[in-house]
This record gives C-alpha cells, structure tokens and sequence, in this order.
C-alpha cells in the first residue's frame, strides 16, 4: 500500500472533523466498545487475581506435604459418598507403622481435631481448634513457636497435660501476660503451656492462630478415640512427592492388611489436587464469563459497523468528489479506517482507565489481587486495533469501492 | 495531440437491455483548444465527459492521453491521471460542504502529496486568479453561487492539468454569473488551458472555438465557431 505522508494526514483530519460533526453519535459508539472493554477486562483480571489468591491460600496448606485421610477431600458426587462413607477411620497404630517405616518422608505427623471453649481463670474463649499432633507439627506447618517451645516426645509417650497455643489464643486469654508457664483449662482438665505459636494469618477465612496444639496421645486420653486421624507428611525433596505418595499408599495397605484384589480405603491428598479441582470447577464459569464479555465487545463492534457503514452512506458524494480529484482506493479506505480506529481506541483507553479504577476498588474492598496486568492492556491495545480495522474495513472498503460517476450523483 | 479517440464505444447493460450510449466516437482535441459539445438530452455527452475525464473506460475502443492510452487502464492508474491531468468543473460545483474555499482547492495538490506550505501558496495563488483571494476561509455555504463555482474553477486550475473539463458550469447559474464564469474560462484560455465543455445553451457555446454535436451517442457535427 503505497500513500504519502499527506495523503495519510488527510485521512486523519478527515477522520476527525466527522468525528467533530457527529459527537452524540461517536460518543454513544465509543461508549458501546467502552463497556464491552470494562467487561473483558474486569472479568479477566478478577478471574487472575481470584486464581492467584487461591494458590496461594492453598500453598499455605505446603506444596510438597502429602496427606493419608480416611475420605478424599473433595467429594464430587453422591455416588462417591456413597462408597466411601463406610471406610475405616485412621487410627494411631497406622501413624506409628507409617512413622517407623517411611523412607521419603522428613516430617511425618498425625493431626485429629475437635473445637472446645478454652478458659484462663474467668477468661473464656468460644470454639478454639484443639489439634493432636507431634512435634513434627512444626515442620509440616512451617510454623515454629514465638515463645517458649513445643512439646518433645517424651511428653507425647508419657501424656502430660502440655499444650502450644497460638497467637490469638495467647492474646485473647493471656492479655499483657506470659501464658509460659500458665495453665489453660480445656473440657474440665488443666493443661501447661511450653510455648505460644508465631502468627499464621488466615487461610481464606480461616484463622490459623486461633487453635492449641497438644501431643495426639494426650489429645486420645481427654476427647477419645473414635475420631479419624489424618497423617502429614513432607517429602525429603519436592522431587520425592511422588515417590512418597506411592510409598504412603503402599505402607498404609501394608499397616491395614489390605489384599491385592482390595482397593485403598483411604486417600492419599494433596494441596494440588485442591488446586486442580479449583481450577476444574471455576473453568468453566470463567469460560462463560469470558463469553459474556466478548459478547459486550461484539455488540461494540457492531456498534462502530453500524455507524461506519452510515458514515459511507452519508459521505458517497464526498468519497465520489475526492476521487475525481484523484484519491486512490487506499486513500479513501485509510480515511475510514482511521475513524474507524479512533472510535475504537477511545473507547479502549477510556475502558482501561475505568477498568483500572474497578480494579482498584476490588482491591481495596477484597482480599482478591486484582491488577490489570500488562497482558492484558497489551491484549487492549489489540483489541483496539483488530476492533476498529474489523469492523471498519468492510464499511470503508464499500466506500472505496464506490464508483466515483455514481457517487457523484448520489444526493 | 492531446486527446485522440478512436471508434470509442460505451454500453451500458440495464438487465436484458445493453444502451448504446457512444457509437464509434473518433475525435481529436488539441492543445489549448476551446471545445463546447452539444446535444439533446441523452445523446452521451455525459458518458463522453466521464471518459474524457477519466472517470471511466470505454467498452472499446481506444483513448489516447497525452501519448499514453488510457483506455486499459485501472481504478488506481485512472486515479492518477485524473490527479495529473484533468481538472473537473461540475455543474453542481461539488465542493466538500465541510472545508473551507482554501482546503477545497488543495485537495487534488493533497492526492499527489504536495507539501503542506507549498499547497497552501499553490492554493492561494489559484484562488487569486478567480478573484477569491479575500474569501478563501469561507466555507461553501458562506458563498454565493458564483463564488462557489469560481472555487471549483480554482480547484480544476490548481494542479495545472491538461484539460479543464465542465460539465454544464453555468446550469446553476443566473445568467449574469454565468456569464462572469464564462469570462474566467476565457482567460484561463487566453493562458494557455485546454477547456472542455458540456451545455446546451448555444450563447455559452458560442464563447468557445469549436462545437461538437452529439446525436444517439454519435458526432453528428464537429465545427469551427
Ligand atoms: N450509468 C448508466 N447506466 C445505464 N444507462 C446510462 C448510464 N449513464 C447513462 N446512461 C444512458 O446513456 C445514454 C447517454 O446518457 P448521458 O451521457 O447521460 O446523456 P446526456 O448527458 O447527453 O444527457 C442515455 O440513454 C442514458 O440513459
Ligand atoms: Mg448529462
């Protein structure tokens, strides 16, 4: 396409001056492809920060941990309540085979939990998380204590009446205190309290410093037995993740006497497949979603056909006046197109801008990271451009087409 | 010479029905030639216009410009010369209602990318020569008829085509207008230009040197005045 330098500042003054003579109508068209781009982009970035948030909530959970639960931890089905529902729970012996025998593992704890109302002196607090555990806890959790430390095996074998409590725990009862040393009274017995937990933050909604860590065998002695455990453990490496899945999978068969024709009655868990399930689930809304939005931007689109082709409609007798002057198909057809463009990327960088402004508030009023990343203004800019040459070339290349004697009559 | 015709033909097809609307034109028109052509309502001399202005092929036949045959060419190429060589007068004036008298006449200097400076003093000097000078920032609807005709001869004048071509200048004219537009394709002719023009008034044609008279798409008469 060959075109000078004035020929193209033509088309651009051109371009503008209709623009100038038919505000209202350039106006409602650039707002047509303004909020199909709010649209695209909010969803999109929503959608990212949504997936970034999750992860890594989820990673708080370890990404190379490996859990052995009785049940798996997203059930899909009814069908698959169905056959799970009667397994056996996980008891202390199959924590302690899998403890003796394990290879792949560096840290391997079990962990059973109940909520209790703790009290200190007339202080209570309401549905406190008591979990048994072992002091493998701490490398599982990645969690050390803040003071004081946490309990040794020794007070695991012998069941003393010792507890870890976490921050919130420590702040709620404690105040001003040192808990080190205190006593906490959880279902009528009076625990000591070796050490207070770092803070943990929330996973999602869930605080993880509202909660007292006491040995599992002590845990037994004072709630029972009847509860399931479920037992962590991390890979030696992340390389062994896999390998310490299947050597779990094995040493748990092992422990239950399970036959080879038997299946595991049992799940081997992952913080992954949480991820994956997640990412199953919302895939097909965010599909939808991005329906919706391309659909807005379409009728956009349309919007800038609809007005271009108008547009030709009302200039034939211009278009047939600067052909006869001379002004090659590409000429008229640029003139166009640059109208065309201009209404698009108005409406684009306008979008953005509002967009951005979402953004930020969703930022604000949610935990969600919401950003309009690069990606996704570079995905703009583009739209922009494909936009405005899509739906404008046909009406431009109808103008350039046009036969200039014809056109000249036009009135 | 500047225009040769040879056998020119041009059909139109309407459906089932082909019009005839030249039938074997031969015709040459020379530099600085002062030709009016006449006939009824019908007879071609539109077509004829259209395809000496370039704004249209032949069906056959052949059409030399200035040495180069023009008859084969396409949309682009056609372009070109018309931005060269051929400067329109419509009846209607044709002018960009949007643009000032200035714009308007840099437009045939803006398709063949004359610099800006340079179209605007090309520009000011051809509305000089019409007698517009004071009025070149005026839009259309801000000028009288004449005036808005003498734009248009000023745009035709501009890039220093060929051959002016007019179809019925004068039609949407009073006659005293009319006559004050005939009197400026009388200079433009005494300087030198090659004038072209279409009217069924014999007292416009009778300013011109030669006449030609079309009937049913045929030169019916080619005469001195
Ligand atoms: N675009 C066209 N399509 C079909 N017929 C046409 C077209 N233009 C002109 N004609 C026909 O060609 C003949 C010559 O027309 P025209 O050159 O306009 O005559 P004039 O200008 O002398 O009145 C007429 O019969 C007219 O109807
Ligand atoms: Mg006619």
């Amino acid at each position: 396409m060959r075109m000078t330098g004035t020929e193209f500042g033509e088309g651009v003054r051109i371009a503008f001056q209709a623009l100038k003579a038919n505000r209202l109508r350039s106006i409602l068209t650039t707002l047509g492809i303004l909020i199909g781009v709010v649209v695209v982009t909010v969803i999109i970035s929503v959608i990212q920060g949504l997936n970034t948030y999750v992860s890594g909530e989820l990673s708080a959970l370890g990404t190379d941990n490996v859990y052995v639960s009785q049940y798996p931890w997203m059930i899909t089905s009814w069908e698959e309540w169905l056959k799970v529902r009667n397994r056996p729970k996980i008891e202390s012996r199959h924590f302690e085979f899998i403890k003796e025998y394990t290879t792949l593992a560096q840290a391997v704890a079990p962990e059973v939990a109940t909520r209790r109302t703790v009290k200190y002196r007339d202080e209570d607090l309401n549905n406190v998380i008591i979990y048994g555990t072992t002091e493998d806890y701490m490398v599982l959790s990645d969690a050390m204590p803040e003071y004081g430390r946490f309990f040794n095996e020794a007070e695991i074998h012998q069941r003393r009446n010792v507890c870890v409590i976490g921050w919130e725990v420590a702040d709620a009862l404690y105040k001003n205190k040192d808990p080190i040393g205190e006593r906490i009274k959880i279902s009528g017995q009076s625990f000591f309290i070796l050490g207070v937990m770092e803070k943990r933050g929330q996973l999602f909604d869930f605080s993880m410093d509202n909660n007292v860590m006491m040995p599992y065998t002590v845990f037994q002695k004072v709630f029972g037995k009847h509860r399931s455990l479920e037992i962590q453990a991390k890979a030696v490496s992340p390389d062994a993740v896999e390998d310490l899945k299947s050597e779990l999978e094995e040493l748990m068969r092992r422990a239950r006497g399970l036959r080879v024709s038997e299946d595991n009655n049992f799940n081997i868990n992952q913080q992954s497949q949480l991820l994956d399930t997640y990412k199953s689930v919302t895939q097909v809304l965010w599909i939808v979603l991005i329906g919706i939005g391309s659909i807005a931007l379409l009728v956009g689109g349309i919007g800038i056909m609809n007005i271009m082709l108008v547009s030709v409609t009302e200039r034939t007798r211009e278009i047939g006046i600067r052909k006869a002057l001379g002004a090659k198909r590409q000429v008229i057809l640029w003139q166009f197109l640059v109208e065309s463009m201009f209404i698009s990327s108005i409406g684009v960088i306008l979008g953005m801008l509002i967009s951005i402004g979402f953004a930020m508030i969703i930022k604000q009023a949610s935990p969600i990271p919401v950003d309009i990343s690069a990606w996704v203004a570079f995905l703009g800019i583009g739209f922009t451009v494909s936009i405005g040459i899509f739906f404008g070339l046909y009406p431009a290349s109808k103008a350039a087409k046009l036969d200039p004697i014809e056109a000249l009559r036009y009135e | 010479m500047m225009i040769e015709l040879k056998e020119i033909n041009k059909d139109y097809h309407l459906g089932l029905e082909t019009v005839h609307a030249l039938r074997g034109v031969d015709l040459n028109i020379d530099n600085n030639e002062y030709v009016a052509i006449m006939g009824p309502s019908g007879s071609g001399k539109s077509t004829l216009m259209n395809l000496l202005g370039c704004l249209d092929t032949p069906s056959s036949g052949l059409y030399m410009l200035n040495g180069s045959d023009v008859s084969d060419m396409d949309d682009n190429a056609l372009a070109e010369i018309r931005n060269r060589e051929i400067g329109f007068v419509f009846q209607n004036f044709n002018l960009l209602p949007r643009a000032s008298a200035l714009h308007n006449v840099e437009l045939p200097l803006i398709y063949n990318g004359t610099p800006s400076s340079k179209r605007r003093d090309l520009a000011e000097e051809a509305l000089t020569k019409v007698g517009l000078k004071d009025r070149m920032h005026h839009r259309p609807n801000e000028l009288s008829g004449g005036q808005r005709q003498r734009v248009a001869v000023a745009r035709a004048l501009v890039n220093n085509p060929s051959i002016i071509l007019a179809d019925e200048p004068t039609g949407n004219l009073d006659t005293r207008t009319g006559d004050e537009i005939m009197d400026l394709f009388e200079t433009l002719h005494d300087n030198g230009n090659t004038i072209i023009l279409v009217t069924h008034e014999e007292y416009i044609a009778e300013h011109s040197d030669r006449i030609i008279r079309l009937r049913d798409g045929r030169v019916e008469r080619d005469e001195a005045v």
